[in-house]
């Protein structure tokens, strides 16, 4: 076998294609001498015509496609005009219009890729674009005729975490008509915000808004709750999650508890009440809540002496209607869903951690949600504990503080401290209140009123943040030190309390979801949007949304408003029965796949398993984004509409026309920046080097070290892979993969002598144009300087080339 | 009287120097103040910490005249506690680097009487002499 000879998996049988090159009314013909183009094709075996039009996209344009795919019974179609992601849609329609699959089109780019940057050398870019036809032509012949896929999905819905994010997303769902099945690891829905005392910046009453919608969610027939129960686990995928809950035992049926209270009158058992942060204490057996949904008592099988009568048992005994029931086991619940919203929300920081202010150590050191607490009993004739006249409160306890390895900004504790400073000022207006803060961020609708109102209700606000706290060890007064920075003057001052605004981490269960649904976080901990611009509640797991703030630190209006998007987006994909896949997905070549299961762990979605031995792909897991690939060292793992067979034959498409001294570069550009880029910087005029050829694929990750090494023995001077930068990248494993591909290719060009500089890997954004026209311009110097590679090294290059690249392991 | 201050490119290279010489992103400070609330010298201080970082943001080398940055200690409990992670201590030792560096004699040894410089602890007459180190 000749060195550069790679065989094509099956011989390709004849095909009838219509060529169509158009003039865009002169954007392209003005430049490109588009007749030129489109005789240069006719002669081709599988040609069957070429023709010009002046605006392709036009109906009659449409039409002209139409009518000849009817008249000559062509089978491919190749348009050769603007970029496919300008009107690739429009020409996809036209051949599903006249009953061809939409993925025997394939478009050369002479508009953004030829005609415009190449503007100002007409004779070159009409080569260029023959060049870039004949790749099109390469690749349409190997096209495969493709359908959409369309999987059926179901109306149930899985809501983890019952607080206000979870309970607005579970109304808005049940009230849609969909099933939905409402998680909550406490006894009670209801969350953090059945701790609040008022809301800002309206001062509503938080119970009181909250206990209806509450109340609501118990009265939905569609809603299943399922409180005091934890996800124990998850597997599948979108329209088939298969979940499993461990829902605990409350040792009271809620069905006869009339909540009379006796048993708690007898309960000789005492533990810290979560509901008051621990600040008072309840009984073994209790009610979570005043507002608690379901409204229960619940027996604290931690607190309790015993379920046994001999231990204690007076609960069993003084129950009326027998709903006390020493027999409940845990129960293992199992169901099946088709969407998930998670809503696990956030706990306070713990603002043990900050030293300096002594919380733990010093009585009068509090939270301020202790002191939300603090203000409901007080508010309610019942004060917990005197809380003085003289109060400061310090802002950004663990917030915007790399000494506690949080950066970030917690959002709301600027507002709430606002608030509860007002509320404490208000209802003893001899009280002399402070709050320390770094940056006051008023942004909310009526925020920036509020906190004007605060500092006329006689709240002072001091720039500076409080450096330490020191007890008296007598008076347990607290003395607090820090900076005016407006003034520039040191206070030290003593206070009766003051109130550390503690900023938000994610909740401590939401680490273990994250970890069976798959899902990123964000540099602060939080979980991780598919975009952070247009897809701000969806993840990259289909099918799983966000809400609340599980996905950063939010005000329960934004909650809300999340909560009722992330159902939507729900509602969205399940509402029409059944969701349509986009058919680019791996898919094997059982012929050739010998079973050794390599690749199954190197999917990122989870969509390769091994059954029977064979390689078995997931279609509604695979993402299509190619990088299996280059795992498997029998090239049995290939990728639907750009298959190895094509992108081996548009390489050699464009090395084709090179000849003696020519110098050719191939650009591989993933779908979501590279190519963009490269029709941005057409649509800017910019110019770069002709020699390039840019070739597009889903993502960079696709391009194997194998193809890489191909292309250079096939006559590429030199290869960039251009790839979306690693945040805004729809793949967030294809940067680490890429540069492992990119580190193998050259390690084996090193091998053979070959310069390692004529490959590059290069992450970008969309607007880094000129960045794309640099890239380019210094590659093809490079190949330029480096001059045609030596015959010897390309056909040590070629020779054994799997054997390089997989070593001699699995050649058995 | 209010001084007005007129912000120039000369600012900048201040500001560029200080922060090649100590390492740190001075323009980072959020003047929160933590730094002067927990320094144990600032009551001896013309300035405090979080000024003389300011100052330095600003560009502004009359920085240099000021004593906070001979009082500092160096006992880095400003920089243990910075939320933004900044070194103070670095920022005052480049401080002091830049105000050595220009050579300045406090006292001209020669001028003084031999019957004083005998009574004069040997250390101030070192430190009053003191140049290009640090």
């Amino acid at each position: 076998m000749s060195s550069t000879e790679f065989t094509s998996r099956e011989q390709s049988q004849m095909k009838r294609t219509g060529v169509y090159v158009c003039h865009c009314g002169g954007n392209i013909s003005e430049v490109v001498d588009v007749k030129r183009v489109a005789e240069s094709v006719l002669g081709q075996p599988d040609v069957v015509l070429a023709k010009t039009h002046e605006h392709m996209c036009s109906e009659t344009g449409q039409n002209l496609v139409i009518n000849d795919i009817k008249e000559h019974r062509l089978d491919r179609i190749v348009i050769a005009a603007c970029s496919p992601q300008f009107q690739g849609p429009t020409f996809k329609a036209t051949l599903d219009k006249a009953g061809l699959s939409p993925y025997v089109l394939e478009m050369a780019n002479i508009r953004e890729q030829c005609a415009w940057p190449h503007f100002g050398f007409p004779g070159e870019a009409t080569r260029k674009a023959m060049s870039l036809v004949g790749m099109a032509l390469a690749k349409v012949d190997l096209d495969e005729i493709l359908k959409k896929l369309t999987f059926p999905i179901g109306r149930r819905v899985l809501v983890i975490g019952g607080g206000i994010a979870g309970i607005q997303a579970s109304l808005d769902l049940g009230d849609a008509g969909f099933d939905v099945y409402l998680v909550e690891k406490e006894a009670s829905i209801g969350g953090k915000m059945m701790q609040l005392s008022r809301t800002f910046p309206t001062e509503d009453c938080a119970a009181c808004i909250l206990s209806p919608k509450m109340a609501d969610v118990a009265a939905n027939r569609n809603i299943h709750m399922l409180t005091y129960s934890e996800i124990e686990n998850i597997e599948g995928y979108l329209g088939h999650y298969e979940v499993t809950v461990k829902k605990k035992p409350t040792y009271v049926n809620p069905d006869k508890c009339t909540c009379c209270g006796d048993c708690v009158d007898v309960c000789p058992a005492v533990a810290p009440n979560e509901l008051d942060q621990g600040l008072l204490s309840r009984k073994a057996i209790y009610l979570p809540s005043p507002i608690a949904v379901p409204h229960a008592y619940v027996l604290d099988i931690k607190a309790c002496l015993g379920l046994l009568p001999i231990a204690c048992g007076k609960c069993k005994e003084i129950c009326d209607p027998g709903a006390v029931d020493f027999n409940m086991r845990p129960e293992l619940i199992r169901f099946t869903v088709d969407t998930i919203i998670v809503a696990t929300g956030y706990d306070i920081f713990d603002a043990g951690q900050k030293k300096v202010y002594g919380f733990g150590q010093y009585e009068n050191v509090v939270t301020a949600l202790d002191v939300e607490r603090m203000i409901v009993h007080a508010a309610e004739g019942n004060p917990m504990r005197p809380m003085g006249k003289r109060i400061a409160f310090i802002q950004c306890v663990g917030s915007r503080d790399e000494q506690v390895g949080n950066e970030s900004c917690s959002r709301i504790c600027c507002m709430y401290a606002t608030k509860l400073s007002q509320l404490l000022k208000r209802s003893d207006p001899s009280r002399d209140i402070y709050v320390f803060y770094t940056d006051l961020r008023a942004y909310g609708k009526g925020f920036e009123e509020y906190y004007k109102r605060a500092q006329g209700d006689g709240v002072k606000f001091i720039r500076g943040r409080p450096a330490e706290l020191v007890e008296d060890p007598r008076t347990k007064k607290v003395t607090l030190r820090a900076e005016d920075t407006l003034t520039r003057t040191i206070i030290e001052s003593e206070f009766d309390l003051v109130v550390l605004s503690v900023g938000l981490r994610p909740n401590e269960g939401t680490e273990a979801i994250a970890k069976l649904l798959r899902l990123g976080k964000s540099p602060d901990g939080f979980l991780q949007e598919a975009h952070p611009k247009f897809r701000p509640v969806d993840t990259l797991t289909d099918g799983v949304f966000l809400a609340g703030t599980v996905q950063g630190p939010k005000d329960i209006p934004d909650t809300v408003a999340q909560a009722s998007a992330a159902s939507s987006r729900a509602i969205r994909l399940m509402n029409r029965g059944e969701y349509d896949v986009d058919p680019v997905t791996a898919f094997v070549h059982v012929e050739s796949c010998d079973g050794c299961g390599l690749c199954v762990d190197r999917c990122p979605s989870q969509a390769l398993s091994l059954s029977a031995n064979v390689a078995v792909i997931n279609e509604a897991l695979c993402k299509g984004c190619g990088s299996c690939i280059a795992h498997c060292p029998k090239a049995a793992l290939d990728l639907h509409c750009y298959t190895n067979d094509q992108m081996l034959a548009q390489v050699r498409a464009a090395l084709s026309d090179k000849e003696g001294p020519d110098v050719r570069t191939l650009i591989f550009a993933d779908d979501m920046t590279g190519y963009r880029l490269a029709d941005n910087v057409g649509t800017a005029k910019m110019s770069y080097a002709l020699d390039s050829r840019i070739i597009r694929v889903p993502s960079c990750s696709r391009v194997t070290p194998q193809l890489m090494l191909q292309a250079i023995a096939l006559g590429a001077d030199g290869l960039i892979l251009c790839e979306s930068e690693k945040n805004s990248n729809p793949y967030p494993h294809s940067v680490p993969t890429i540069m492992s591909h990119v580190s193998k290719a050259k390690e084996i060009l090193g091998q053979v002598d070959i310069a390692q500089d004529r490959i590059h890997f290069v992450q970008f954004v969309t607007v880094m144009l000129a960045g794309f026209v640099n890239n380019i311009n210094r590659l093809s110097e490079i190949a330029r300087k480096l001059g045609p590679i030596p015959a010897e090294p390309l056909q040590r290059l070629s020779q054994d080339m799997d054997k390089k690249l997989f070593g001699g392991d699995h050649d058995s | 009287m209010i001084p007005k201050i007129v912000l120039t490119s000369g600012h900048v290279d201040f500001l560029k120097k200080v922060s090649e010489l100590s390492g740190q992103v001075v323009t980072q400070c959020d003047q929160c103040g933590t730094c002067s609330a927990s320094c144990p010298m600032v009551d001896g201080m013309d300035i405090t910490p979080a000024q003389m970082m300011r100052l330095v943001q600003l560009g502004r080398r009359e920085v240099l005249e000021s004593k906070a940055m001979w009082i500092c200690a160096s006992c880095f409990a400003c920089t243990v506690r910075c939320p933004r992670g900044l070194d103070l201590s670095k920022v005052a030792e480049a401080l002091r680097q830049i105000q050595l560096r220009q050579a300045i004699d406090h006292i001209d040894i020669k001028s003084i009487p031999k019957d004083e410089i005998e009574r004069l602890p040997q250390i101030a007459l070192v430190s009053g002499c003191r140049k290009f180190t640090g």
